[in-house]
């Protein structure tokens, strides 16, 4: 990916750390609260998969297993996305985890949740621009040019030369 | 890899490192505001509510007089549903599984009694609470039985069997001092519904019956086992709030069955039921399905919204403030939406004075209107919103968090404490999350704790009080406490003065 110019390459790499740090904050706010449950959230689900996500809400250790991949999930992605190390996995995982999220609360007239939410949003909220911000760095990757993938690519590389 | 290559490697980095900083910085500033909350208000995490008394050895064998809609409640709280009630539970419980009513009840504690006697004077009522009686293994109309219970025609027979240990006063309020008194002079120990009393003078009688013959009475106050009241209890204790002066309780209902339009069940009519024994008491009237069935709608029968209502709200603050009886009592009200013939008004106001205490007690009511207001206990430091949950603000104008306030440690707009039974900690910091839900009540207790009722709670309180000797929580001088109180409320409307509360003469004057 020779052919970014540097300010695109900036960019690019500011919105991947800028992403990076919502999802690591996001993680470990809620690896510091330990009364932090999915439960509320997942309750106030509303929409086509609303049923889903109260099966998993209500069963104790679907639940538990929700909390544990959402609190370390957001701090891996996020890690991962901040220092470049094994960036298309992690946003893959991105990826993912904001399709949950939409996918639990869209944005539809219709649908009215109880947890506030901080604007007016119809079909296009924050969580899908994060998550269409994601597919824009998968498409555009940084992290061999900014960051231990770069460390990584250019060690198998060498690897590569000496054994040849 | 050269020199260049490896600061491309890490220039992000060093952001990791402003995250985490952030984050312990956060976690610093939570922590110091957590210390300096708990040195003024923490609370302990201990709850009291349930006793481990096993209900071991002989069964307890009771009776229950009057097995209505709220006689079927307590029996079901005692351990005795019926058949069709079981298997109407299963089916829900198929067709939506998150309906879990049935598994709750098969959950509730045994207390080890035995439903051996039923009185009631609609037969539909008798057969149905026989039916409960005998389903003890909780398994619905398929299922095993064990011994029907023994019917009985009127409740003076009932009391003269010897092969009773305890009743359960289900009846209508116009019942409940005679039976008491009955009950407990021969001997059985008595659980009954509130209002303690329809009358005053019984009110003294049930006090006299109940200690002279040395047996257990609980009230029907089941809100004494909500665990935010002994939160409250402690948060008032320790002086979070200050010192109170005013104390709001409201009912708000709108609905024909809030406003005690009870359906007519179809199988009653002047053979099902024996009218004369209903009267009692009460002034001669003829037959009437609307009376028997919405008897709360007429004093002949009822202690209107004072004794029918507010006294769940006047209990509640009891038991949180030690209030006692009132110096004196005024109300006003009237019957404004439903006139459909009633004579106990719909819309009533009470104020109730504490002079000794330096507070004031206000009762609000509608049958009319569904405007939530809740109970408020105010004071000059906070107030507290007591409910299912429990929530202390800090005032604005306080002198006690005025520092708090100002250091932007205390936001009075946000509850410097709350207290959802069944969440596992009691903590002075929750997220904004759980505090929203929270307020809004959906935070469902049976989360990571078992939802229990409060009237299974209850009931089990009266028959461990009486397993091991000890007085029941809402025992018969909180419940002369109720009545009397309740009782000041309902003279103040009906004879339009204000009634004081002699406390030497120990009279209503």
């Amino acid at each position: 990916m020779e052919n970014k110019t540097k300010t695109q390459l900036f960019w690019l790499v500011t919105l991947r750390v800028a992403i990076g740090w919502h999802f690591l904050y996001e993680g470990l706010a809620k690896l510091s609260n330990p009364k932090w449950t999915s439960f509320g959230y997942l309750m106030d689900s509303k929409g086509l998969f609303e049923g889903m996500f109260h099966s998993m809400a209500e069963n104790e250790n679907i639940l538990n297993i929700v909390d544990f991949l959402n609190i370390w999930g957001l701090i891996a992605i996020g890690l991962s996305l901040i220092i470049g190390f094994l960036s298309r996995p992690a946003i893959v995982g991105g990826i993912t985890l904001l399709a949950f999220y939409y996918l639990s609360h869209p944005a539809f007239i219709s649908l009215e949740y109880t947890l506030p939410t901080t604007g007016s949003y119809f079909i296009v909220d924050k969580t899908i621009i994060e998550l269409i911000a994601l597919v824009v760095l998968f498409v555009f990757p940084t992290s061999k040019e900014i960051g231990i993938d770069k460390l990584i690519l250019k060690k198998s590389n060498t690897d590569e030369q000496a054994n040849s | 890899m050269n020199r260049r290559d490896l600061l491309k490697s890490l220039a992000t980095v060093p952001v990791l490192g402003a995250v985490l900083y952030g984050w312990h910085k956060k976690k610093q500033a939570v922590e110091l505001m957590k210390k300096a909350m708990h040195s003024e208000i923490s609370l302990s995490a201990y709850n009291p509510v349930i006793e481990k008394e096993v209900a071991t050895g002989k069964k307890l064998r009771i009776g229950i007089i009057g097995a209505g809609s709220r006689g079927s409640a307590l029996l079901k709280g005692a351990g005795f549903v019926p058949p069709e009630t079981i298997d109407s539970w299963k089916e829900d419980a198929v067709k939506d599984k998150n309906n879990t009513r049935y598994e709750e009840y098969l959950e509730q504690e045994d207390l080890n009694v035995e439903l051996v006697a039923v009185c009631d004077i609609f037969e539909s009522y008798a057969e149905r609470a026989m039916k409960a009686g005998a389903n003890i293994f909780r398994e619905g109309s398929n299922g095993k039985m064990g011994n029907t219970p023994k019917r009985y025609r009127t409740y003076q027979e009932l009391l003269a069997d010897d092969n009773i240990d305890a009743v359960i006063i289900g009846t209508p309020d116009h019942w409940h001092g005679t039976i008491t008194i009955a009950a407990a002079k021969a001997g059985k120990h008595v659980y009954c519904e509130k209002p303690m009393t329809w009358t005053v003078p019984e009110t003294y009688e049930v006090v006299k019956a109940v200690q002279e013959n040395n047996v257990v009475f609980q009230l029907g106050h089941q809100n004494r086992q909500n665990e935010s009241y002994f939160k409250a209890k402690e948060a008032i204790e320790k002086g979070i709030i200050g010192k109170v002066n005013l104390i709001e309780v409201t009912t708000n209902r709108n609905s024909p069955g809030g406003a005690w339009v009870y359906d007519i069940h179809p199988d009653a009519n002047e053979q099902t039921i024996d009218w004369e024994q209903f009267i009692g008491p009460a002034p001669k009237h003829k037959f009437s399905l609307e009376r028997f069935f919405r008897w709360r709608c007429w004093w002949d029968y009822s202690t209107g919204l004072s004794g029918d209502l507010f006294t769940h709200d006047y209990d509640a603050m009891n038991q949180i403030l030690g209030l006692g009886i009132p110096n004196s009592a005024v109300s006003s009200g009237g019957v404004y939406h439903y006139k459909d013939g009633r004579t106990v008004p719909d819309v009533l106001q009470s104020v109730f004075e504490y002079p000794e205490k330096d507070l004031s007690l206000v009762y609000s009511a509608s049958l009319a209107s569904n405007k939530h207001r809740g109970r408020t206990i105010m004071a000059h430091d906070g107030y507290m919103d007591v409910g299912g949950e429990l929530k202390v603000f800090a005032d604005k104008g306080s002198t006690k968090y005025k520092q708090q306030i100002e250091d932007g440690l205390i936001n009075p707009e946000i509850p410097i404490y709350s207290y959802v039974p069944g969440q596992e900690h009691v903590d002075a910091i929750t997220s904004p999350t759980e505090k929203y839900f929270a307020q809004r009540g959906l935070l469902y207790s049976y989360h990571k704790g078992k939802r229990l009722s409060t009237t299974h709670l209850h009931m089990k309180d009266w028959i461990d009080a009486i397993r091991t000797g000890r007085k029941a929580t809402c025992n018969e001088n909180r419940g002369f406490e109720e009545a009397i109180t309740a009782h000041m409320g309902t003279i103040a409307y009906r004879e339009q003065r204000k009634v004081f509360w002699d406390a030497d003469k120990q009279k209503i004057v």
